[in-house]
């Protein structure tokens, strides 16, 4: 029996709540490592529902998130850093005026670099999208090489390869997760809307949906644009984060990661996206415990560094071969299906 | 009374093979056109034409007396032409009550100048398109589907809700690239008698593909025959079935 939209209202918003007291007990009572990954765990979210809008919602082959949290991390972090900081950090070259003069809050300068991640998006859609498939990967890959290459070299602007020191730790539970809620609830929204269904319908067959009325150039560049923009923001929150970014972070390796998530989770579902965020962020913590040498009975085992990703990549090949559709396959989390299962 | 669809002078060639030749057609509103011709002939051409999946080479395509030759297929669709594909292109994933959903996404043409009031207004929206839907599926059979996956349905089945997907987008013409195909005797005649009401019921004109001459014979006002990508007859069922140039395209010259 399908119970009424005010018992699951009422079950998403206690669920929420008690997120939130979660979220409350962790910020004040839990280890700084355990806030640390959970910090992590929350900008995750936000990188891989906004990258499973593309990839998995629309169907599209993108390969570039890296590029739009680059550019949203060093936007952010260029509008925070007080001038006195920027003076210290940019030792080759002086920061460009007038960058040197202004310190932003952080509120707006997460909006700003939303914006631009989300603008470069709308210019590159227009040489991208109008070839199909496999293009949209190979451009979006180099996309991602431009954007780092441009932050090495172009140092009056990103001071390089020595990136930026001392961003403000502005990032805490409470902007990350939610930021966090704040993007799932857009995101799963979206996909529920009736521009959501278009998407579904270019990524289950294009060319129907042409016939059906749909401008699948619109549709991928808007899942691509709003994706971005998530992107940028998630790379703002992490630059805050960690307080200190550079070219090397945002390579090919960190789209990869957001690759194992959302495939990991089911391609095409954000409750599998999110379920991706929480194993792959406490999972690559855990997995630490193979890089660091142990004795067990008696028997010394070596650490071996690198073998988290090394069983990262084996997980991955494994959920392809047996649960090629993920965790959660297509779907996404309903209550209904929870009353189903305990028969409530 | 003015023809819905006027085809002048169509020509389609694909890297030095003519598919179709300086076809001429018009075909009157409300009535349903056959378009027959043995394997090859240029039918699915003459319809990827149409709906613009296709460039033409030469010639022009009439829609109600607008242009329609060289725009984007969704275009063509928001324009009032929809069709059906020969190898059944459903939202394999998606249910079948989400597919006829897609049909009616024209019905929100226009992105909300003033979206966030429009915000208010969309579950509304939303609850209304569920409903025409699942209307649609009510009048062709398919209701008790409704949240099955596309893919689960049989295969008669999938070639009705191709249709009734294609019937939300609220058509005046509806191309239907050979419905019948796959369907054993008693679904072919309840297909048959469901299409041959759509014209009088929803104010559309029907252009049908069809390999079974029983189908055509029976629910087409008129039929053109193709041959090599050119028309060889033109007439009422009657006047195709006894001409000896469309007997020959289909045995064959001895």
């Amino acid at each position: 029996m399908k119970r009424g939209n005010l018992v699951k209202t009422t079950a998403t918003i206690l669920s929420l709540l008690a997120l939130l007291g979660f979220l409350k007990w962790a910020d004040s009572s839990a280890s700084p490592y355990f806030v640390q990954i959970l910090n992590i765990t929350g900008i995750y979210i936000i990188l891989s529902t906004s990258y499973n809008l593309v990839n998995g919602v629309t169907g599209q082959f993108s390969l570039g998130p890296n590029a739009f949290m680059a550019i949203g991390a060093y936007t952010a972090s260029l509008l925070t850093m007080a001038p006195a900081e920027k003076e210290i950090t940019f030792i080759i070259e002086p920061i460009i005026s007038p960058l040197d003069k202004i310190a932003l809050p952080f509120l707006p300068s997460l909006l700003i670099a939303g914006v631009v991640s989300s603008l470069f998006a709308f210019l590159i859609a227009f040489p991208v999208f109008r070839v199909r498939g496999d293009y949209l990967a190979i451009v979006t890959l180099g996309f991602g090489e431009i954007v780092r290459v441009f932050a090495t070299n172009v140092v009056s602007l990103t001071n390089g390869s020595l990136g930026l020191k001392g961003i403000k730790q502005f990032t805490d539970l409470w902007w990350s997760w939610g930021w966090a809620i704040f993007t799932v609830i857009c995101l799963i929204g979206l996909a529920e809307s009736s521009y959501g269904r278009a998407m579904k319908a270019i990524r289950e067959d294009e060319t129907a949906a042409q016939a059906m009325g749909i401008n699948a150039f619109r549709y991928k560049m808007l899942a691509f644009v709003v994706s971005a923009f998530f992107q940028g923001i998630g790379g703002g929150l992490l630059a805050h984060l960690l307080t200190t970014i550079d070219p090397k972070l945002f390579t090919f390796f960190f789209t990869f990661n957001l690759l194992i998530i959302i495939v990991m989770g089911g391609l095409g579902s954000m409750t599998g996206s999110i379920i991706g965020s929480v194993i792959f962020a406490w999972g690559f913590e855990l997995l630490r415990w193979f890089e660091e040498a142990h004795r067990i009975s008696g028997i010394s085992i070596p650490g071996i560094p690198g073998m988290r990703m090394v069983i990262f990549s084996l997980l991955l090949i494994l959920i392809m071969i047996f649960f090629r559709r993920g965790v959660m396959g297509r779907n996404e989390f309903s209550w209904d299906w929870l009353f189903k299962k305990f028969r409530i | 009374m003015t023809d819905i669809l006027a085809v002048q002078n169509l020509t389609v060639r694909f890297d030095g093979l003519q598919a179709v030749s300086e076809l001429e057609m018009q075909v009157e509103p409300q009535t349903i056109r056959g378009l027959i011709g043995p394997n090859g002939a240029g039918k699915t051409t003459v319809f990827n034409a149409i709906s613009g999946f296709v460039e033409p080479s030469e010639g022009s395509i009439f829609f109600l007396g607008k242009e329609i030759a060289n725009l984007e297929p969704y275009k063509i669709t928001s324009l009032g032409i929809t069709r059906t594909f020969q190898n059944i292109r459903l939202f394999k994933d998606l249910s079948v009550l989400e597919n006829v959903m897609i049909g009616f996404h024209l019905s929100y043409t226009t992105l909300p100048s003033h979206s966030l009031l429009s915000l208010f207004g969309y579950r509304k929206r939303e609850r209304e398109v569920s409903e025409r839907a699942l209307g649609l599926l009510e009048r062709t059979g398919l209701l008790k589907f409704a949240d099955e996956k596309a893919s689960a349905l049989a295969y008669g089945l999938q070639r009705r809700l191709e249709i009734a997907r294609a019937l939300g987008a609220r058509p005046k013409l509806l191309l239907l690239d050979e419905p019948a195909a796959g369907m054993n005797p008693s679904e072919k005649e309840d297909l048959m008698r469901f299409i041959k009401k759509l014209p009088d019921k929803l104010d559309l004109t029907i252009l049908l593909i069809e390999h079974d001459m029983h189908v055509v014979m029976e629910i087409c006002d008129r039929i053109t025959v193709l041959d090599h990508g050119e028309k060889i007859a033109e007439g009422t069922p009657e006047e195709v079935r006894n001409n000896p140039l469309v007997i020959e395209a289909y045995l064959g010259d001895t």
